[in-house]
């Protein structure tokens, strides 16, 4: 049974057009899916699999291998804090500490209600900006905890 | 900034992201030219001269691996390696946010040189802003005629296709950029056949970083000899114990003290105390190379290596020991899991670190850390796992006495000595006010 709406079915079809192999149009046609579902359950990368003719196996290996296919649920908001180098040396892991506490969970698990999920990213190219974080695509920094508690306000509500 | 900069004035002040404002800065002339009025040889042997290399990482001449390019095959394809994720090094999401045509007129003129009528610009995941903009000026190129059907009025005939990955850092390896672009994990190729050969869908292939391709503008405009004497130019990435971290153009060659008070020096009261040129990588040098020139030979003549030009400058508050586990967690982390000396050693090391730092540690952990980096030194099946040694083994040179405070008293030394602001919050001002750097 399908469970994408026909539009994104539609678009998913339409993705081999741009490569000259059809597998190419696999990991933008995950992204299709994960942004109708929220996340990608075996019944949807079966799906998947066969709007692009390829084995169910190749599809879930691939979802499997990239970090930003969700294989369960997420938050509805993804807290992305960059612990690598640049950030570490300007107190990322004293804002890891505030975020775990604010959040009440410790990074890889998302919120009771739901709200956010948080991980420790490696570097996301923007280290003028240490401490940084991604909340869903926009980027924060230097952060401090007060700018933390803020911006988990303005996303709370949203 | 430099009056003859080359690629930041397309950068700085509101960018040059909107073509119109790009065109009045001098955008698309050089393509036009090189379509126009050059021959594809020409085009190769000027960016051959001009002693462009490879801004990725690996340095590799470019118009070299043009040349590799066999003339007579019926398809060929330029590949956009915009997947930039070596830690601490943020010049190309800068140029794809801020100088996005730069990138649109490199891949014109590339294609032109190599027979190519299609590109693919493979932007990382987290780029967000970045490949919104780089997507608008695609499609502004478009409207008025830069790509698509017979550009600037000539036969030729290029498209362009933004793609984007899917979170994993060896996906910036040119090889498994390759397999994922082909919707497959994103593991390494044997190599050879190299990319020039038999890259994308087996047919060969150029690929370049994004960094490099938007020099070809300023290659194409000013001639070999006046781009070389620029230096040639080159972004450095400046992070880490800095007033002022962004990212400076400046010639190749520049010391790494000038780069650092380009980048508004050491915090106050604060002295040097090791640095990565090139990114995590990279060895780490000490302050005695301080006046080294950031160039490819003097780098390697010193331990170390340009690497994608990366700075990461660490002041004395810094415990390298700390240092050194977060950099091999993230190899371990982003591991691919396919050779077993990558996948092991990194795994082993970072246990090895884990109770160094939690005060478990024992003396002979130091030959332990020796050995398994001994182990991963040219035995890997690309360069994520050989990229674990050189700032190990230096580590191990430089600062073998923080390792034995650590294992001896279970407490940092760098701790012990200094107030508890050990790896404290920046205090400094506002870094957005640094030249060049993207807006937030």
């Amino acid at each position: 049974m399908p469970v994408l709406r026909d539009e994104a079915r539609d678009e998913i079809r339409r993705l081999p057009d741009h490569y000259e192999h059809r597998q190419s149009a696999l990991i933008p046609a995950l992204f299709v899916a994960q942004r109708e579902i929220g996340w990608l359950p075996p019944d949807t990368l079966r799906e998947v699999a066969d709007l692009l003719d390829l084995p169910s196996s190749e599809v879930t290996s691939v979802a499997s291998f990239y970090r930003f296919f969700f294989l369960e649920p997420p938050g509805r908001h993804l807290v992305l804090l960059c612990t690598n180098l640049a950030c570490a040396l300007n107190g990322a892991e004293h804002i890891r500490h505030h975020l775990e506490a604010r959040l009440e969970i410790p990074p890889g698990q998302t919120t009771a209600d739901g709200t956010f999920t948080l991980r420790e990213s490696e570097c996301l190219a923007a280290c003028h900006l240490a401490p940084m974080m991604l909340v869903d695509r926009d980027r924060f920094g230097p952060l401090t905890p007060q700018s933390v508690d803020e911006i988990l306000e303005r996303y709370r509500a949203r | 900034m430099p009056a003859e900069s080359v690629l930041m004035r397309f950068v700085e002040g509101e960018g040059t992201a909107d073509l119109d404002a790009c065109l009045k800065a001098g955008g698309y002339e050089a393509a036009r030219h090189a379509l126009t009025t050059l021959t594809p040889e020409s085009v190769i042997d000027i960016v051959d001269q001009s002693g462009l290399r490879g801004k990725g990482g690996a340095g590799f001449p470019t118009g070299r691996k043009w040349k590799f390019i066999p003339k007579g095959a019926p398809v060929k394809y330029v590949v956009v390696n915009g997947d930039e994720a070596e830690p601490c090094t943020f010049k190309d999401h800068m140029l794809l946010e801020r100088a996005p045509h730069l990138l649109v007129e490199g891949i014109i003129i590339t294609a032109y040189a190599v027979g190519a009528h299609r590109a693919y610009a493979y932007v990382r995941r987290e780029g967000y802003l970045a490949r919104e903009r780089l997507r608008q000026a695609v499609a502004a190129a478009y409207e008025r005629g830069f790509l698509g059907r017979k550009i600037f009025g000539t036969d030729m005939d290029l498209d362009v296709v933004v793609h984007t990955g899917a979170g994993a850092y060896i996906a910036g390896e040119e090889t498994a950029l390759l397999e994922s672009l082909e919707g497959r994990r994103a593991m390494p190729r044997q190599r050879p056949p190299f990319p020039a050969v038999a890259g994308l869908y087996g047919k060969p292939t150029v690929i370049n970083n994004v960094e490099t391709l938007s020099h070809l503008p300023a290659v194409i405009r000013l001639g070999p000899e006046a781009y070389r004497s620029l230096g040639p130019p080159a972004l450095f990435s400046v992070s880490g114990h800095v007033r002022r971290p962004g990212v400076y153009e400046l010639p190749l060659g520049t010391p790494m003290r000038e780069l650092i008070e380009h980048a508004g020096g050491l915090r106050e009261g604060r002295r040097f105390k090791a640095a990565f040129p090139g990114g995590s990588s990279s060895a780490i040098l000490t302050a005695e190379h301080l006046d080294v020139p950031m160039d490819y030979e003097p780098l390697r003549v010193a331990g170390s290596m340009l690497g994608s030009a990366s700075l990461i400058v660490m002041d004395d508050t810094t415990c390298i020991v700390r240092v050194v586990a977060r950099a091999v967690g993230f190899y371990k982390e982003e591991s691919c899991g396919k050779c077993t000396p990558c996948r092991e050693g990194t795994y082993w090391l970072s246990l090895v670190f884990d109770r160094i730092l939690h005060g478990r540690g024992r003396m002979e952990d130091l030959d332990l850390l020796a050995h398994i980096s001994k182990g991963l030194n040219g035995t890997c099946f690309c360069l994520l796992g050989e990229s674990v040694p050189p700032s190990l083994d230096a580590s191990l040179q430089h600062f073998r006495h923080e390792y034995e405070y650590h294992i001896g008293t279970g407490r940092c030394d760098v701790e012990d000595r200094l107030p508890p602001q050990h790896f404290a919050a920046r205090s400094t001002g506002d870094p957005g006010a640094a030249a060049g750097t993207p807006g937030a």
